[in-house]
């Protein structure tokens, strides 16, 4: 018990270091910048905590990025990288988006809720499956073509959106609105809509099937070593396929929940980039769901609280890819000295960033199949 | 459908076709070079950035070009920095760190960019152009490929150089090793550190050299984000080129052509939508990879730290 404590405090600590000492960092640049880092950082946790209104501005952001951290541990977990973030959640954007206006007339609004987040989910997972059969079949590196797919993706959500999805009603280029009413329903007094608690429920039915499900349990042993698999018996182009579908369509969902929590509609060119943004989180997680869920929440306070504290200081919001920017580095440093402290400790698994060697001799595609069974004697550590 | 191969149509197909084609041209041959030494650099995207808003500055700053183009080259070395201390010396994840470079620099870029020029908006002169006599005269391609700014004769030259340098020096010998054998060349003597660590420099300083070009001569201004992805599709055509240099040259080209279509397309008439046009490179390179997906090819060490001793 006090063993498990302390493991978790540690766990706790190192996830806690790089996000200090990032906002540490990103104060100093304010600094130079002209800005008082101090004012900066106590208008943004007044704005995205302390404050009611911005605490539940902070909780309604959260919900896309649970759900795309839930997606993003999937395809991790399985060793697989699904750079593709954003493609795919800007076409489960653009088709509910789409549908939604058409199906809330003829099926009303519970069967139109449902009805889009499924097409959402299925536009997702289907963009995810060139990847996921080139990786599997001929060993081609997906970070690439998640990546292409994914700029893709962003252009195919944009044609439909100006074409077959436009709204009539003259004006910016957009889809019809879904009225305030017939979106998700709010909790109980709040401005928070249904899709925190699918955000939150995908992201442990994510964590009960990777630990406790034979499917996670395939997908984990894909993960630490395609030769193992293949070994036991299982098939690695399937499981690539269904961990690709899966960790798509939960993305795909996510930007169900951003158009029918929120937005209410695709405005051209809408495109928030919370596919990258998300990846430093589950890493610090150590692609632990609770962990990640603590995260989320924590970043989203970050950026809602940053969005309003920028405006006021009058600079762009960008400055918080700067701050992501410096978690990842300092992830990748606290990880360092951690290591040469004896500690070893990974925020990335081992066998993730190893995934580019390719196959032994003539390597037959860009990346191939990783080492052997490597990191497989560190699995059961995590 | 002949207004496909009237003068107008061609020479703006092409012509547009290899400005587009330079950023990818420089930054495609850097991370090669880096690619063959066994380090891949995710973050060529971030380098190109900060060599775009850097080279901006100077150019505009000081009225030239070259100074700008110049700038470049040291803006994109010094992000790359960040990997060769991160990635060649810490050992630290390849991915990871050129995730946060991208990040850092798209940030980074846009947020002084908004300090200083977001009212202004100020944008630089023509670019000068080099119009080799005689040649230029030529139908079509006098035009086009004769007619262009000089740093785009000056990045066909040195496609073939740096393959020359890979294949045919020492130099490019101990680049190749690293990337291969690293434990074969540390056993000969040469530092496999300092090996990568230059050859991540060169791919910085060229990818920040294709930056500046997009910002000077491409789009005559830095907008933030300017980029759009040139660095993912540049780390596609070094992984085609199979560590052949000038085939760098028929895929940057390639590239650049399907951006420079719908200007083309417009001059004779036929609008199509923005969204298409920026698509098509990626298309592109979804249907070669699935077309060509045994043909890529990359160093057995890349992305691998080496560790002295360590099997």
């Amino acid at each position: 018990m006090i063993a498990r404590a302390a493991r978790l405090g540690e766990a706790t600590l190192t996830a806690a270091v790089p996000i200090v000492l990032a906002l540490v960092v990103n104060g100093i640049l304010l600094a130079a910048l002209g800005r008082d880092p101090f004012t900066f950082y106590a208008d943004m946790f007044n704005r995205g905590l302390i404050q009611w209104e911005g605490f539940q501005e902070s909780i309604i952001r959260s919900a896309p990025l649970l759900l795309i951290a839930a997606g993003l541990i999937v395809a991790f977990r399985a060793n697989l990288w699904n750079l593709g973030g954003d493609g795919q959640f800007l076409l489960g954007a653009a088709f509910t988006a789409g549908f939604a206006p058409s199906l809330l007339e003829s099926l009303g609004v519970w069967p139109m809720l449902l009805a889009t987040m499924a097409i959402a989910a299925l536009a997702g997972g289907a963009w995810t499956l060139i990847p996921a059969l080139l990786r599997g079949r001929y060993g081609v590196n997906e970070i690439i073509t998640t990546l292409m797919m994914s700029f893709i993706g962003i252009g195919v959500a944009n044609v439909l959106v100006k074409g077959p999805f436009m709204t009539e009603v003259g004006g910016v280029a957009r889809t019809d609105v879904v009225p305030f009413d017939e979106r998700f329903p709010l909790l109980f007094d709040t401005r928070i809509h249904l899709g925190f608690v699918i955000g939150v429920v995908a992201l442990l039915a994510v964590h009960v099937l990777m630990t406790r499900t034979s499917l996670g349990l395939r997908l984990r042993i894909l993960g630490a070593s395609p030769r193992a698999a293949l070994h036991a018996g299982l098939r690695p182009v399937r499981l690539t396929v269904i961990a690709f579908a899966l960790s798509g369509a939960l993305i795909g969902l996510s930007g169900s929940v951003e158009i029918l929590g929120v937005q209410g509609s695709f405005r051209a060119d809408f495109n928030p980039a919370y596919g990258l943004l998300v990846i430093p989180l589950v890493f610090l997680a150590r692609l632990n769901a609770i962990g990640s869920l603590v995260l989320v929440i924590v970043f989203s306070v970050i950026q809602i609280g940053g969005e309003s504290a920028a405006r006021e200081a009058e600079i762009t919001s960008d400055v918080l890819f700067v701050l992501v920017g410096l978690m990842l580095l300092f992830m990748a440093l606290t990880e360092y000295w951690r290591a040469r402290r004896g500690r070893r400790m990974r925020f990335v698994p081992p066998e993730l960033a190893e995934r580019l060697r390719p196959a032994a001799g003539d390597g037959g595609g860009v990346g191939g199949e990783p080492r052997p069974a490597i990191g497989a004697r560190e699995m059961g550590s995590r | 459908m002949s207004d496909l191969l009237s003068q107008e149509f061609l020479t703006a197909l092409i012509s547009g076709g290899l400005v587009a084609a330079m950023p990818l041209l420089f930054a495609s041959l850097g991370e090669l070079v880096s690619e063959q030494a066994g380090v891949l650099n995710v973050g060529l995207e971030g380098y190109m950035l900060f060599g775009a808003f850097l080279a901006f500055v100077i150019a505009y700053n000081t009225g030239s070009e070259w100074l700008g183009l110049a700038a470049g080259i040291v803006a994109g070395a010094v992000g790359s920095l960040l990997m060769v201390v991160f990635s060649v010396r810490m050992r630290l994840d390849q991915i990871v760190i050129g995730i946060a470079i991208i990040l850092l620099a798209e940030g980074a870029t846009s947020l002084l960019f908004d300090a200083s020029y977001a009212e202004s908006r100020p944008s630089l002169g023509t670019p000068s152009e080099l119009a080799i006599p005689l040649l230029k005269e030529i139908p079509i391609l006098g035009e086009s490929v004769f007619s262009q700014h000089p740093i785009v004769y000056v990045g066909i030259a040195l496609a073939f150089v740096v393959g020359w340098i890979l294949k045919r020096t020492s130099a490019g010998l101990s680049i190749r090793a690293a990337g291969e054998r690293p434990e074969a060349l540390d056993a000969a003597g040469v530092s496999v550190t300092a090996t990568r660590t230059w050859a991540t420099l060169c791919a910085g300083g060229l990818a920040g050299l294709g930056g500046g070009y997009l910002a000077i001569v491409g789009a005559g201004s830095f907008t933030p984000f300017i980029t759009q992805g040139a660095g993912f599709i540049a780390i596609v055509i070094a992984m085609l080129s199979r560590g052949v240099a000038p085939w760098t040259i028929v895929g940057a080209v390639l590239f650049g052509m399907s951006l420079s279509i719908a200007t083309a397309l417009q001059l004779i008439g036929v609008e199509i939508q923005t969204d298409y046009v920026q698509m098509l490179p990626f298309i592109a390179v979804i249907v070669v990879l699935v077309l060509f997906a045994r043909r890529s090819y990359l160093p057995s060490a890349l992305a691998l730290p080496y560790v002295r001793g360590e099997k």
